[in-house]
């Protein structure tokens, strides 16, 4: 199996508090893989983990392994930089930066060191074309982002984070804050995406978890209870606790 | 029920007192300001911003004061504005809550509230007498510089705090450094606030007289360098007002002063609305 990214072991904390216990997981390539799971179980600060965007919390502490395409990335060695380019991440709340739509999109080639202009406008236009923007916004590229409306926000956020070619998305929540029809454009363009990119995306609609997802892995105070094909983890769970989860007992 | 006052009441009272307030704070500003601009503006012409005074200023303008004031202006916002920003950003970007940002904190509420008059003996004490300069435009906007700083150095913080960290994580998550995060981002989402603070400190500084008495000189010749002597204008009126020399000539001065502030005021906060309105596509 040709898996991109394999946990082994994961153990985190934040000062004394043990948040991620004994995680195991292998995500495998060019798929859409769910977390799922209650709030405060652990799925955010898991995928957090991925791109070691838990570094900047101070009393984070890991032990365990998070290899991509093989090689640990927490490896003194890796260059955060590199590897947050390789593992993007859409965000709960839409977050374009107070820019233009063309300089949003344009920033992640900037700051990597990219300054041939047309190459730059070529790759805007492609990745809200493939982001399913670029019709909506194409005559008013020089007009700031934060007057789009929320879903559209959250797609110029994909295409922002697609437009330095990651390997990896992540998604924590991305469709939490948007309205229905916002968020089935965001599960179309989740559908066409996983074509070229790994996709882990952290859910809190079960449905959207079997609309999305291959493969679905179950987190509960902190563990993974179960993992595997969404259909099976769905139809028909092992777990008694992944049951009573997703026929609706708690959480 | 035995309420003295009903909540309806109680409402509309609050709501004129609230309204009374602002009614009365505007009044004062526009009494002074209206009073200085009617005993000052009759003074005040192309001839008088344009010439040098006679008599110590019982005649003639003002062009050099309003060089001069220019000048320590200019020497005071150069220095104080990257070192309060940069001060700032250090604060809320590179450390955490420590023993360092506290004394930095303390050390800038102290210079706040240290009387203007106790920076113009330091600046005497400092550059005139231990480092031996002479009188010059330099000391004056160095010791101006000083009395900026703390306004600078709290406005910036308050607006950068305001940046929301949803703008850094998504720099951040995108491979941008630190620095490429702060000067991309949290810099230019924070330069409206950033201006404010510039602008309150450069007022300040620009309408001090004590804290440059004792170091500029005084000189009423037109000064062609910084390191010249001279006299900025809240200099020059009060001591046109206190010598008895001309206080229609002391009021013009106060009239050009005002309005030389109002107009970097209303520029500047055009400038920065466009552009906040620009940035927010408002």
């Amino acid at each position: 199996m040709n898996y991109r990214i394999e946990v082994e072991d994961l153990n985190v904390y934040f000062d004394e508090a043990h948040i991620l216990k004994d995680i195991n997981i292998n995500i495998e390539k060019n798929v859409v893989t769910s977390l799922i799971g209650p709030s405060g179980c652990g799925k955010s600060t898991f995928i957090r983990t991925l791109n070691r965007m838990n570094d900047l919390i101070d009393t984070f502490k890991k032990d365990g392994t998070v290899l991509l395409d093989g090689n640990d990335i927490y490896d003194p060695k890796i260059d955060v930089v590199d590897l947050r380019k390789k593992v993007g991440m859409v965000f709960q709340k839409p977050n374009p930066f107070p820019k233009s739509i063309f300089d949003n999109v344009a920033y992640g080639l900037k700051i990597h060191g990219i300054n041939d202009k047309d190459f730059i406008e070529q790759r805007v236009e492609d990745s809200l074309k493939e982001a399913a923007l670029w019709d909506e916004v194409k005559d008013k590229l020089d007009k700031s982002a934060m007057g789009l409306s929320g879903g559209q926000q959250q797609r110029l956020c994909i295409a922002r984070t697609i437009a330095v070619e990651p390997e990896v998305i992540l998604m924590d929540e991305p469709c939490s804050a948007l309205d229905p029809i916002s968020t089935t454009k965001i599960e179309d363009l989740i559908h066409k995406l996983k074509k070229d990119f790994t996709i882990v995306i952290v859910t809190h609609n079960m449905q959207q978890a079997t609309r999305v997802s291959k493969y679905t892995a179950f987190f509960l105070n902190g563990e993974i209870v179960e993992s595997g094909l969404t259909d099976k983890l769905f139809m028909e769970p092992t777990d008694k606790r992944t049951e009573d989860y997703i026929t609706g007992r708690f959480g | 029920m035995n309420r003295i006052i009903s909540p309806k009441n109680a409402q509309k009272i609050m709501k004129t007192v609230f309204w009374a307030s602002g009614l009365i704070t505007i009044i004062i500003l526009l009494i002074i300001i209206g009073y200085i601009l009617f005993e000052g503006l009759p003074v005040v012409n192309l001839e008088f911003l344009l010439s040098d005074p006679i008599d110590n200023g019982a005649s003639g303008g003002i062009a050099p004061m309003i060089v001069s004031t220019i000048w320590v202006t200019l020497v005071a916002v150069c220095i104080a504005a990257p070192l309060g920003v940069g001060a700032a950003v250090y604060i809320m970007e590179y450390t955490k809550e420590n023993n360092l940002v506290k004394l930095i904190r303390f050390g800038s509420e102290t210079l706040a509230s240290v009387p203007s008059i106790i920076f113009g003996l330091f600046g005497l004490a400092f550059f005139i007498v231990f480092l031996g300069m002479g009188f010059s435009l330099f000391s004056g906007g160095v010791v101006l510089a000083f009395m900026a700083l703390p306004t600078i150095l709290q406005v910036s913080e308050v607006a950068i705090e305001a940046v929301p960290r949803s703008y850094a994580e998504g720099s951040l998550a995108l491979g941008a450094s630190k620095w490429q995060t702060v000067s991309n981002v949290i810099l230019p989402a924070a330069i409206p606030g950033i201006t404010t603070g510039i602008i309150l400190g450069m007022a300040r500084a620009m309408s001090e007289a004590a804290a440059i008495l004792f170091v500029v000189g005084a000189s009423l010749d037109m000064p062609y360098s910084i390191f010249d002597p001279g006299r900025p204008l809240p200099l020059h009126l009060y001591t046109l007002a206190t010598q008895g020399t001309s206080l229609a000539n002391s009021y013009g001065t106060a009239a050009v002063l005002v309005i030389l502030i109002l107009i970097i005021t209303i520029v500047t906060n055009t400038v920065v609305e466009n552009y906040s309105r620009k940035m927010m596509g408002r």
